[in-house]
């Protein structure tokens, strides 16, 4: 138990990265970054976690009471939501290569001309 | 049963069906049904956040897997799909005349 | 590469990458044994220092505030990189006249429903985002869904006030600028870049935290609007069909 969320956390990342290694279709190779940059998310909380802590809110719990880290809480809200805008960037690319090539096979790109 | 002594079964359970959700949605190949399974996933990785006492990023991981995926993930597979067809997709805004 | 040699390459490389990984987990403390000095002086000293009760975003905003604003132009780069691929300026857009509107009744009551309330959630989750669980950045992902239900509810008309691009452009632009605005006051004051330089009111009452305020309604505003910008980027903009030339290989 001590150390399953980070073998967790390592499993994610790779079968993101197989599903990003082996995909056809360039949405579905955007979908398996988001699944590899999730294994990121959970590596950092469980990083933080105090054993027995409690969220590190003081609005009703008293001051002092043992809380979880919450710097990596920060690093963490903030990444999940500008990484929706940076899975669209890679979408439009894909759109775009779409409507250059009429493919979206990340194979069939290579031989895109002008 | 205490609070603390709950905590660690749920605990587990949350990062086994985060475990065991990450290869569903890798292995689901069609974008749209994709976009659903990440939907769930993202669901899956908010009861994990909670379970380890984070509740700010659970909200992110909620409102963005709710609101935030889907919107893009649909709105690309909508337009891939309009091109293939060669027309153009339903309801396309344009510049309407300013006098409407 | 071709796809074979590609795929053929995967299995060790993962196999080396799995073995990385397995020698830095076994070097992490065990899970629950937190070590570092840092949560447990932030959890002691941010609520006397700065009046927030959510250290979480007295971190995000103040404590590590340089850090978000990083974050925030990752954000306002990406709208940028969306916006020059898929913006089209020559003018050439179909205008569709016929609105479609949803067929029952009991739906778009539903949904109605859902927009105003997932508004006063979204607005609500930014203005006490430093006191309870929440902040400028959830809340303003929730306001945007809800002002982009308006699309999926009403008709397209409906919609059409928040999606003009010279209105979101500048704000946009406001909300990513307005957190250099505030740091640049601070520097211009004496202090550094981005010093909490405004009173600190009471924890737990909704003026506190100083600039943290300031800064959280800037960064809802810039999320709010760049998620709005991202769905009239991709679902609004006319496409082109492909003409006979272009089409295929």
């Amino acid at each position: 138990m001590s150390y399953l969320p980070y073998a967790v956390a390592a499993w994610i990342c790779l079968v993101g990265i197989a599903g990003i290694a082996t995909s056809r279709n360039l949405i579905h190779l955007a979908v398996c970054l988001t699944v590899t940059q999730s294994s990121s998310y959970v590596l950092l909380l469980s990083v933080g976690y105090v054993k027995h802590g409690v969220a590190p809110i003081f609005k009703g719990t008293k001051l002092g009471t043992p809380a979880v880290d919450p710097v990596v809480q920060a690093l963490t809200l903030t990444d999940i939501v500008v990484s929706v805008a940076v899975v669209a960037l890679i979408l439009a690319l894909a759109l775009d290569a779409h409507r250059l090539s009429g493919k979206v096979d990340p194979d069939g790109l290579a031989d895109v001309s002008g | 049963m205490t609070l603390a002594a709950t905590l660690v079964p749920l605990q587990a359970v949350a990062f086994a069906l985060v475990a065991l959700g990450a290869p569903v949605v890798v292995l689901t190949r069609d974008p749209l049904r994709q976009a659903l399974v990440n939907g769930v996933y993202g669901v899956s990785l908010v009861c994990l956040f909670v379970v380890l006492q984070a509740p700010d990023p659970a909200l992110s991981m909620l409102v963005v897997s709710a609101v935030g995926y889907p919107l893009v993930i649909l709105a690309a597979v909508a337009r891939v799909r309009a091109e293939r067809r060669g027309r153009a997709p339903r309801e396309a805004a344009g510049k309407q005349d300013d006098s409407e | 590469m071709s796809r074979r040699v590609r795929i053929a390459l995967l299995g060790p490389a993962l196999l080396g990458l799995g073995a990385l990984f397995a020698w830095a987990v076994a070097g992490l403390p065990a899970f629950g044994d937190y070590r570092g000095p840092y949560g447990d002086l932030l959890n002691k000293v941010v609520v006397p220092l700065r009046h927030t009760t959510n250290v979480v975003m007295g971190t995000t905003f103040d404590v590590r505030g340089i850090d978000t604003m990083g974050e925030e132009f990752i954000l306002y780069a990406a709208i940028v990189g969306v916006t020059l691929l898929l913006r089209d300026e020559s003018g050439r857009r179909q205008v569709e006249r016929r609105t479609r509107r949803l067929a029952t009744d009991s739906v778009r009551l539903v949904g109605v429903v859902m927009v105003g309330g997932g508004l006063l959630v979204g607005l609500w989750l930014i203005a006490f985002g430093y006191i309870t669980p929440g902040g400028g950045f959830q809340g303003g992902v929730l306001t945007a869904g809800a002002i982009l239900l308006l699309y999926v509810v009403g008709s397209h008309r409906d919609y059409r006030p928040f999606r003009n691009e010279h209105v979101l452009d500048p704000l946009e632009g406001l909300g990513a600028g307005g957190y250099v605005v505030v740091g640049l006051a601070a520097l211009a004051s004496g202090s550094a870049f981005l010093t909490n330089l405004f009173g600190f009111g009471t924890p737990g009452k909704l003026l506190s935290g100083g600039s943290i305020a300031v800064l959280n309604w800037a960064s809802a505003i810039a999320v709010t609007v760049a998620m709005l910008l991202l769905f009239a980027e991709f679902l609004e903009t006319y496409v082109t069909p492909l003409e006979p030339k272009d089409a295929g290989s």
